[in-house]
């Protein structure tokens, strides 16, 4: 049964979001959520991937042979982030100097050969490009909060160096606050993240269970989630 | 007549949790009292501070997981995790730190893991490795023992101090705080001093008038007692002593210029204290007897390595949460023999168990 295009997008914004749910790409996730602006920056360039490789994958879905399918699309993959990196490097490049090694990763995320497997190669065009960028959608959602939460209890900012991602009137985008002498470093530290994560996956489930009707349907309902997530690399 | 029948179990245990804990914060009164004369009211304000704080936090999440506060409550063992937290900090620490760490100490990592008899880490450890590395500025300012230094601040002002955050007029930081022994010790190592003139400061003495061993020495009266009331076994606490002196020794064998004595490492700091009341946590230590003598041991190991070449100057916190992480695995690796089996299972010449 196909999924409806409701679902589509219900699905990458929340229900099966890549971050919280299928826990699919942490390593950026985690890595790059120092500061909302990092987030912001790898997000567009993780959506923008998601978007152009799900609709080459879904266009040659009926040509590629299935057992050459995954080489294949690991080279459209690699070949849609080495364009976007050179397209960073070209317009955003102090952003780029700071995610760094991130962007050509973005190749290794799970999320984007995970929909390209599961969605793409099964669907129409305009599906897959919609899910596609509902994935994105989603997944920059989850960086954008991790940002936001480790930039202000760490350094006690939010939008700092917004002139990387805006040009120079990114300046006054900037929010100081309380001074950031008091910041709590942790939240900056790799040990932070895995804690602002946790909390955030328990704040998305305890938000899930007020609109449960019934326990026992989202016991069933978990249970085919957690079967449907393949592990993370 | 009747006669009134009770069921089993008709032997009371020796200890109950809350009995338990009763006697640790008894053994801790010397050592605390010990480290106020010589560090002054912040010891005390700290530690009444903190157990306020855990104990308020272990009722407000107690409720929110809609469990009974009071029963909760008297098991005492939130009143030991603020004291050992409080200890930890320096004296004139700011409220609001303490105020984090007692939260990550109950909150995160007690209550978020299932309460006590189901934390992995010692909750005391946790708070106080989180302030330390989330707040390193605060955390470095050891005032000056009693000893060394004319300046001791009154209740009023360590109040003032501890609330506030900032020192009473006239005061400045840099007059009242003075390098701790590990710290001075670092230092000087690292700039390429040997240990004889490193301790030739008047801030070393072998056990003459300077704090830092008189503070160890109360807490190991505080330390056999518990041992005397078989509240701890030997077993963590020696292994954790020999596991920082015995690396310590052989390395200060071989070049005594760069590497401080055994006395030294085990009288300065946190280990005694750390021996007898932080790695010996019932509940995220090894429980079998060979197990307690290796966590003890990686502990005392772990102390050594990481004050001698690693980034902090002392190591109780991290070498306990790093054991606390092996505890599991040594507890299985280390079951002993049940009765009347082999050790591989059953007993030998019976097919069923």
């Amino acid at each position: 049964m196909n999924p409806t295009l409701t679902d589509i997008i219900r699905d990458g914004l929340w229900h099966n979001n890549p971050g919280l749910v299928q826990l699919l790409g942490l390593c950026p996730l985690l890595a790059i959520s120092g500061t909302m602006v990092n987030a912001i920056g790898l997000g567009i360039a993780t959506t923008l991937t998601l978007l152009l490789s799900n609709v080459l994958v879904s266009l040659i879905r009926n040509h590629a042979r299935p057992e050459i399918r995954i080489p294949v699309y690991v080279l459209i993959i690699a070949s849609i982030v080495t364009a976007i990196e050179l397209a960073m490097n070209a317009w955003f490049h102090g952003l780029y100097l700071i995610l760094g090694i991130f962007i050509p990763l973005i190749v290794t995320n799970c999320a984007i050969i995970g929909r390209a497997e599961a969605f793409a190669s099964r669907n129409s065009v305009p599906r897959a490009a919609l899910d596609g960028l509902m994935m994105g959608l989603g997944f920059t959602g989850v960086l954008i909060a991790l940002g936001a939460l480790r930039e202000v209890l760490g350094q006690g900012t939010l939008m700092a160096n917004a002139h990387l991602l805006f040009g120079e009137w990114g300046h006054g985008m900037t929010l100081q606050l309380y001074p950031s002498e008091h910041g709590f470093l942790l939240a900056l530290l790799p040990p932070g993240a895995f804690m602002a994560m946790g909390l955030l996956i328990a704040a998305k489930n305890w938000i899930d269970s007020q609109f449960e009707p019934e326990p026992t349907a989202s016991r069933d309902e978990s249970a085919t989630e957690s079967e449907a997530a393949p592990d993370n690399a | 007549m009747r006669f009134r029948t009770e069921s089993s179990p008709h032997m009371i245990p020796a200890h109950s949790v809350g009995g338990v804990m009763q006697q640790v914060q008894m053994a801790l009164v010397p050592g605390t009292l010990a480290m106020a004369w010589f560090f002054g009211w912040g010891v005390l304000v700290n530690v009444v501070l903190a157990v306020l704080f855990a104990v308020a936090f272990e009722a407000a999440i107690v409720a929110a997981r809609k469990r009974p506060v009071m029963a909760t409550l008297s098991d005492n063992s939130a009143i030991v995790t603020g004291w050992l937290f409080a200890l930890a900090v320096p004296p004139l620490t700011p409220i609001w730190v303490t105020l984090i760490g007692i939260a990550f100490a109950i909150v995160v990592a007690k209550h978020l893991y299932g309460g006590l008899g189901y934390n992995p880490f010692n909750p005391a450890m946790v708070g106080y490795v989180v302030v330390l590395v989330s707040f390193p500025r605060e955390m470095a300012l050891w005032p000056a023992p009693d000893t060394l230094s004319d300046l001791s601040l009154g209740l009023g002002q360590t109040l003032q101090t501890v609330l506030t955050g900032s020192l009473p007029a006239a005061l400045e930081w840099d007059t009242i705080t003075r390098a701790t022994p590990l710290d001075a010790m670092r230092e000087g190592l690292g700039a390429g001093r040997t240990v004889s003139e490193v301790t030739a400061s008047p801030l070393f003495g072998s056990f003459s008038e300077t704090s830092w061993e008189w503070i160890g020495n109360f807490f190991l009266l505080g330390g056999l007692y518990l041992l005397f009331r078989r509240i701890i076994h030997w077993h963590i606490p020696l292994a954790v002593i020999l596991g920082v002196a015995i690396p310590a020794g052989f390395f200060w064998m071989l070049d005594p210029d760069s590497f401080a004595s055994p006395a030294f490492h085990v009288f300065s700091g946190a280990v005694i204290i750390g021996a007898f009341f932080i790695a010996t946590d019932p509940v995220s230590a090894s429980t079998t007897p060979l197990g307690r003598i290796l966590y003890g041991a990686g502990i005392g190991v772990l102390i050594f390595i990481i004050r001698t070449w690693g980034g902090y100057p002392d190591a109780v916190a991290f070498a306990v949460l790093l054991m606390n992480m092996v505890a599991p695995t040594l507890d299985h690796l280390t079951r002993p023999r049940i009765f009347g089996r082999s050790r591989r299972g059953p007993p030998p010449g019976d097919g069923h168990a």
